[in-house]
């Protein structure tokens, strides 16, 4: 299991709980619940599903089926600055793969993978409506146009601290 | 109901409206393949996730091809099933298919009662385009003390998520991850062991490959069969031996009790015993609490529950502990038949024959996966020496058959040994749902009102229909039965119990739908219910043929309670026959 | 609109909204604010202009000056310019690429002038934030008029003559969806806005949401009452916060005017719209996905029928239609079906809306009629190709269309052209390739779209997507053989004819009209094993040039296999079967010898 146990405190089951009563606790609001958690926790350990799962009625086993569904929930925390390279297909016939490569090779990550500094998570996600700007990098909410090879490593700058 | 008319492969059939392109071909005897597509007839169990694309046909005037499956019949409608372009549909939808699937099916250990290997041999595929450069999905393989899951496997029918969810709402497994990866597993891909897992065993019985097996536990019965330290016993579950025969070719609902006892003997078995005399035995602890729970509350005392649930299935119990456990003091404390056969086997028998319990072992032949767990449970050994020590499946016996060059078919039929190998029908109808709390009434009745029981088939408690219930008279009390078989059905009378709604004073409960004969460990049915319904006619031909069919007149009880335990439900029989329950289920644990 | 003199409208679409128009916004404020003109001047952050290529966009009216490409910087300039002075920032201005000339208004752009918005006509030029100034273009009253004077079935008679069909892919007719689900009787309904845009390449339904959310809820109410529903839905990707932030706004407002609620405008009609998020699953754009989706379970599709319209959200009848097709509802109540269907061609009625994207100078969304040629949306709208590069061709209906050369390109667009071509309408991505693309490559992208968005269910969208996928890299590597086309072909026509659901029936049209299309370039990829693009990495050949090498050495420094050999001051020679083109000796290389054939 690749996500990191976390010790859920009161503080963090009473969220899930009065998260859970916010939508009625109706098994039909999994995904709403589930958006809700990873807005908070910042991912969906484990531990978090399973008290979902208590508090909907739903199988844990449902609920880490919807999680491993949909590409937006993640089981790993992400880094403090999130690399988004956007892949759409405007993006790709600019060079956004060339891009995303220079990013593996400068934060020694795979996609999908986060710096063992917890500093970047590296990300590729498809189509943010902005394909004038194409290729377009994405960190936190930032957002990036036009971005060349060569302007990686300056980006990546602008966040060493 | 209005019928229409179509042509299928130039046939003409009218058919109700609503029925699928696949049934309405049945009926014309085409058989369409199909790998996903299942469904137990009167059992209300279908799955129709419509996922394989093998069951394709060309409609005509639609643009792509239609699952049968799910693709119901139109008026004037003309079906090709086996035009070039479905033909070859299916042959590359296949060869999808087996290109993520391993290849090692000779070594499989669903080799040659699998509906994939039947369906590639079926459709001609004799080889596999582009394997060499495929990927595959892989997983981690799980063994948990029943079922082994093998993902590499699983095609994806769905047809387990659909037992384990829908029919069971037992929710250990799911479908996870998407496309490539999907498969189907507990929560976080962890091992079935930390689910809620009741190792019904109705996710192996309707697995099409070899990605949802049983534990094997053949070899270590051999062993103990070729350790002359060891005295080995067997049991025989009732339902085993209407179904054995299924596996050497015998027609569904073949009764093989005796050639089944000559097998087990000439496997070397020492002593061929009966659970049906343990079904017996289990008759009188739990008729008697029945009767003692049911007059203390019929006098108003508040501490005797009702209604009393019956508590021999493995998979129900487990069930009741992961998801009922504020209502654990509610069914039977009776131990289950296998666990008081394997208790008395080691006390009583033991002492009999002047041997140690450790120096002998117990095997029970069981229609059951989630026997091999029970037998495992803590409560159910002394000094870490099991009651029961392995516990093997109809089909894990006929395969130990087979190794042993034995042809069943020809033995001359044998008896099982004295003394627990005696049984009345009562017993027997273990096998089936509704058979139990037939049983039971049988002889509450007689000691209740002290009357002998005129009709003694209740046949109102029989039946294949989910939940279903009777009001049996104890000459002028009213005793309301329920009878509930598939945990989903048995859901919906616990249900009942704990919203304090339940107007039943004794339930029933099989995990499996069927009851045991259609337990996780019988040969496989493929989807087909008459094998499940030939099974418990073939179940209630034997109460009929029995000399006795009450368990309280079974001579061997008599003398085991005169020997050795007392009477029913005393200090003794306490001790041996009855256990408790656990609370299993998952807590939260809050970190400050 | 009446106290202020004059509106600086400045573009709030994700491509402006990236490029920090919300800076712009505030300085044009705080620069008028300084000069005291904040009560005659308004400074409106609206939804997508549609020239992304330019943006940030600001336009001022009421002169209708277009400034592009403008910088928060530049705030003080307009302000003291154009606002004080009213004289036009020449530098701001576009320039046209022909005549080099400065167009301030935007009707005079080749851009815009082929252009017909009907779906976009509040887009850049209202504030989608404020509920009064889509009321003050005729907002709201398509909903009055078929709430007081027309009967539901007068209404779904009126969409079903426009002739209008769904805008989301499938082109199903509009008016007849709702009749549907008009017929079937049940005590609850539902209307679902599909806003789940999950195509690479398309923004449109994300324009229209954040540039004006209320025609989607307008049409929402007006096809509630058409069917009987008092509820309504919109299924909305996650991955899109400004348009969640103004439908929410939307919502809020409409309700507060009474426009959404109960009892509307006092005829007893009572409609009410909840937001439900999509998690990224492109295959939730698939009605009965979504739906599932939208239940709380994983986005699988199911086999139809049942339809929705019979059986969908909760098991209740449920219309389910995308973004642009209801932000049209509103023009087409208003003006009429005869006015709809008289645009357009003689299938496909009314306008399109297009994400124009790749290696097009333009870059933008656009609306045309039905019927425009390919090549006006290109070359004319578009302007053309950029860096002065040959086009090759363009993808149509993202990685479920196909991709359309030169010859299709005075085809008129519609539903039915578009399929006889080869590709499919989809929700209106158009992503120009030119000919640096190879058609190899760019299959392989969109299959590896679909294999990671295939849900798995059914089996040849789940293995046989993924052995395309394969099957095309063998090739880019060259690896492959001319029966492999073969192979891929019927794969493709397999995977099309059994697949569950849209996204497999469609998941191969990228193979089968690049190898119909293109077929030269496959087969030079196996038989010559020749990337005729030179984008395979496999098939190039890195070759020093035996005139500019100097023997210097730093190539054979460079290459991590040692695949460079020769003596200092002599010719360097690169071995082929060693080279794992890793381009690192071309980058070190400072006298231009090493070249890709």
């Amino acid at each position: 299991m690749s996500s990191i146990k976390i010790e859920l405190r009161n503080e963090d089951v009473d969220f899930i709980k009065a998260t859970c009563s916010k939508f009625n606790s109706d098994p039909q609001e999994l995904i709403n619940v589930l958006h809700s958690c990873q807005e908070h926790f910042g991912y969906l350990p484990a531990e978090v599903q399973e008290v979902v799962s208590g508090h909907l009625n739903v199988p844990v086993a449902k609920v880490y089926g919807v999680v491993t569904f949909y590409s937006f929930f993640t089981m790993t925390p992400k880094g403090k600055h999130p690399i988004s390279i956007c892949m759409g297909t405007a993006c790709y016939v600019r060079g956004a793969e060339k891009v995303l490569e220079e990013f593996r090779k400068e934060l020694k990550i795979q996609v999908g993978g986060t710096t063992s500094d917890n500093k970047f998570s590296l990300s590729s996600l498809r189509c943010v409506g902005a394909c004038g700007l194409a290729p377009v990098v994405l960190v936190g909410d930032k957002t990036y146009g036009r971005v060349a090879p060569d302007d990686i490593k300056g980006i990546l700058k602008e966040y060493e601290k | 109901m209005e019928t229409i008319k179509l042509t299928i492969d130039n046939k003409e059939i009218d058919v109700h409206r609503g029925t699928t392109i696949y049934k309405a071909a049945r009926e014309l005897g085409i058989d369409i393949p199909t790998l996903c597509y299942m469904e137990l007839h009167d059992m209300g169990i279908e799955n129709n996730p419509a996922g394989c694309r093998i069951c394709v046909a060309e409609v005509e005037g639609r643009r792509n091809l239609a699952p049968t499956c799910s693709t119901k019949c139109e008026p004037g409608m003309k079906v090709k099933t086996h035009s070039t372009r479905v033909l070859n549909a299916r042959r590359t939808v296949m060869e999808f298919i087996l290109s993520d699937h391993p290849k090692d099916c000779l070594v499989c250990s669903k080799s040659g009662n699998c509906e994939l290997q039947d369906m590639s041999h079926r459709l001609g595929i004799r080889e596999i385009p582009g394997q060499e450069f495929a990927a595959t999905s892989t997983y981690r393989k799980d063994t948990s003390p029943s079922i082994i899951r093998d993902l590499d496997k699983c095609i994806m029918c769905r047809r387990c998520e659909m037992m384990c969810n829908e029919v069971q709402t037992v929710g250990a497994l799911s479908a996870v991850n998407r496309g490539f990866m999907a498969t189907v597993a507990p929560a976080f891909e962890q091992n079935l062991e930390y689910s809620t897992c009741t190792y019904c065993g109705q996710c192996v019985s309707v697995c099409p490959t070899g990605a949802l097996t049983e534990v094997n536990h053949v070899p270590q019965v051999l062993r103990a069969l070729n350790d002359p330290t060891k005295t080995v016993v067997v049991q025989t579950a009732p339902a085993v031996r209407v179904a054995l025969g299924e596996e050497f070719g015998l027609a569904p609902g073949s009764i093989v009790t005796g050639k089944m006892t000559a097998a087990l003997r000439a496997l070397g078995f020492d002593y061929v015993f009966d659970t049906d005399f343990a079904a017996d035995l289990t008759i009188m602890e739990e008729g008697t609490e029945l009767l003692d729970r049911l007059t203390r509350h019929l006098k108003g005392d508040k501490t005797a529950r009702i209604p009393i649930l019956t508590s021999c299935c493995p998979g129900w119990v487990n069930f009741f502990e992961h998801y009922f456990p504020d209502l654990k003091d509610v069914p039977s404390t009776a131990k289950s038949p296998q666990q008081m056969f394997g208790a008395i086997a080691k006390s009583y028998f033991a002492d009999k024959i002047g041997i140690n319990r450790k120096d002998m072992v117990v095997v029970s032949i069981m229609p059951c996966l989630a026997k091999k767990y029970e037998c495992q449970r803590d409560e159910f050994s002394v000094d870490g020496n099991p009651d029961v020590d392995y516990s093997i499946s109809t089909r894990e016996l006929a395969n130990f058959i087979k190794q042993a060059n034995i042809d069943i078919k020809n033995l001359h039929d044998e008896e099982f040994d004295a003394p627990l190998g005696e049984s009345t029908g009562a017993g027997v109808i273990f096998g089936a749902t509704g058979g139990v709390i037939e049983a039971a009434c049988r002889t509450a009745y007689e000691v209740y009102t002290g009357k002998k029981l005129e009709r003694i088939d209740f046949t109102e408690l029989r039946g294949m229909e989910g939940v279903r219930s009777a009001t049996i008279d104890f000459n002028g009390l009213p005793v309301n039965i329920g009878i509930a078989h598939g945990l989903g059905n048995a859901r919906k009378l616990l249900d009942e119990v704990r919203s304090g709604k339940s107007q039943f004073h004794a339930i029933e409960v099989m995990a499996c739908p069927g009851g045991c004969i259609g337990g996780g460990g019988q040969p496989l049915h493929h989807g087909n219910s008459e094998i499940i319904k030939a099974r418990a006619a073939a179940i209630y031909a034997e109460d009929r043929k029995k000399p006795l069919r009450k368990s309280h007149e079974n001579p061997f009880i008599i003398k085991l309670y005169d020997e050795f335990l007392g009477k029913p439900g005393s200090e003794k029989a306490h001790h041996l026959l009855h256990t408790h329950y656990f609370d299993k289920k998952k807590k939260i644990i809050v970190k400050k | 609109m009446s106290k202020y003199s004059m509106h600086l409208l400045v573009c709030g679409g994700t491509g402006c909204h990236a490029a920090e128009s919300d800076a712009i916004v505030c300085n044009l404020r705080d620069e008028l604010e300084a000069k005291g003109l904040l009560d005659s001047v308004q400074v409106i952050l609206t939804g997508c202009f549609g020239f992304c290529e330019k943006g940030p966009i600001v336009k001022v009216m009421p002169d209708n000056t277009f400034y592009v490409q403008v910088k928060p910087e530049d705030a003080q300039t307009i302000v003291e310019e154009h606002v004080i002075k009213g004289r036009k920032v020449n530098r701001l201005l576009y320039k046209d690429p022909l005549t080099k000339e400065a167009v301030s208004d935007s009707k005079h752009m080749v851009f815009y002038k082929k252009q017909m918005r009907i779906a976009l006509r509040n887009c850049g030029f209202i504030n989608p934030e404020n509920i009064d100034e889509y009321i003050a273009r005729d907002g709201y009253q398509a909903l009055g008029k078929v709430l007081t004077e027309m009967s539901p079935e007068e209404t779904i008679k009126l969409v079903k003559d426009s002739g209008q069909r769904g805008r989301g892919g499938g082109g199903f007719s509009t008016g007849l969806k709702w009749e549907l689900a008009r017929k079937n009787v049940s005590d609850e309904k539902y209307v679902v806005c599909n806003a789940d845009e999950g195509d690479p390449g398309a923004f449109m339904d994300r324009s229209v949401l954040e540039g004006d959310p209320h025609s989607v809820l307008e049409a929402m109410a007006i096809c509630g009452y058409s069917i009987g529903a008092s509820d309504g839905l919109i299924y909305i990707r996650a991955e899109y916060p400004l348009a969640i932030e103004r439908l929410k706004i939307a919502i809020g407002q409409a309700r507060e005017y009474g426009l959404l609620g109960d009892n509307i405008f006092g005829t007893g009609f009572s409609f009410d719209i909840t937001l439900r998020y999509g998690a990224g699953a492109f295959v939730c754009g698939e009605e009965t996905a979504l739906i599932h989706s939208m239940e709380g379970l994983r986005g699988e599709p199911t086999v139809k029928p049942p339809f929705p319209a019979e059986s969908g959200y909760r098991n209740k009848p449920t219309n389910v239609n995308n973004v642009e097709t209801f932000a049209s509802i509103p023009a087409i109540i208003l003006k009429g079906a005869r006015w709809y269907s008289s645009i357009g061609t003689e299938k496909s009625k009314g306008t399109k809306v297009f994400a124009l994207a790749g290696k097009i100078n333009n870059v933008g969304l656009i609306e045309v009629p039905m019927g425009t040629t390919l090549r006006e949306v290109i070359f004319e709208i578009g302007g053309g190709i950029r860096n002065v590069k040959k086009f090759k061709g363009v993808q149509t209906g993202g990685p479920s269309g196909g991709c359309l050369t030169e010859k299709h390109l005075d085809t008129p667009i519609d539903f039915d052209n578009l399929i006889a071509a080869g590709s499919m309408m989809g929700s209106g991505a158009m992503i120009v390739l030119d000919e640096d693309d190879c058609m190899v490559s760019m299959a392989k992208f969109f299959l590896e779209f679909t294999v990671e968005e295939s849900c798995g269910k059914c089996a040849p969208c789940r293995i046989g997507n993924k052995r395309l996928h394969e099957l095309l890299g063998q090739i880019c590597e060259g690896k492959g053989s001319l029966a492999d086309l073969d192979r891929l072909k019927n794969m493709s026509l397999v995977i099309k004819d059994t697949s569950l659901c849209g996204l497999g029936q469609t998941s191969p049209n990228p193979v089968l009209s690049m190898m119909d299309n293109f077929r030269e370039e496959y087969v030079a990829h196996v038989t010559h094993k020749k990337c005729p693009a030179g984008q395979c990495k496999s098939l190039m050949e890195y070759i020093i040039n035996l005139d500019n090498c100097v023997g210097c050495t730093a190539c054979a420094r460079v290459c991590p296999v040692n695949a460079i050999t020769g003596e200092r001051k002599e010719v360097h020679l690169i071995n082929s079967a060693t080279c794992i083109k890793c381009g690192a000796c071309m980058e070190k290389c400072k006298f231009d010898a090493i070249y890709i054939s």
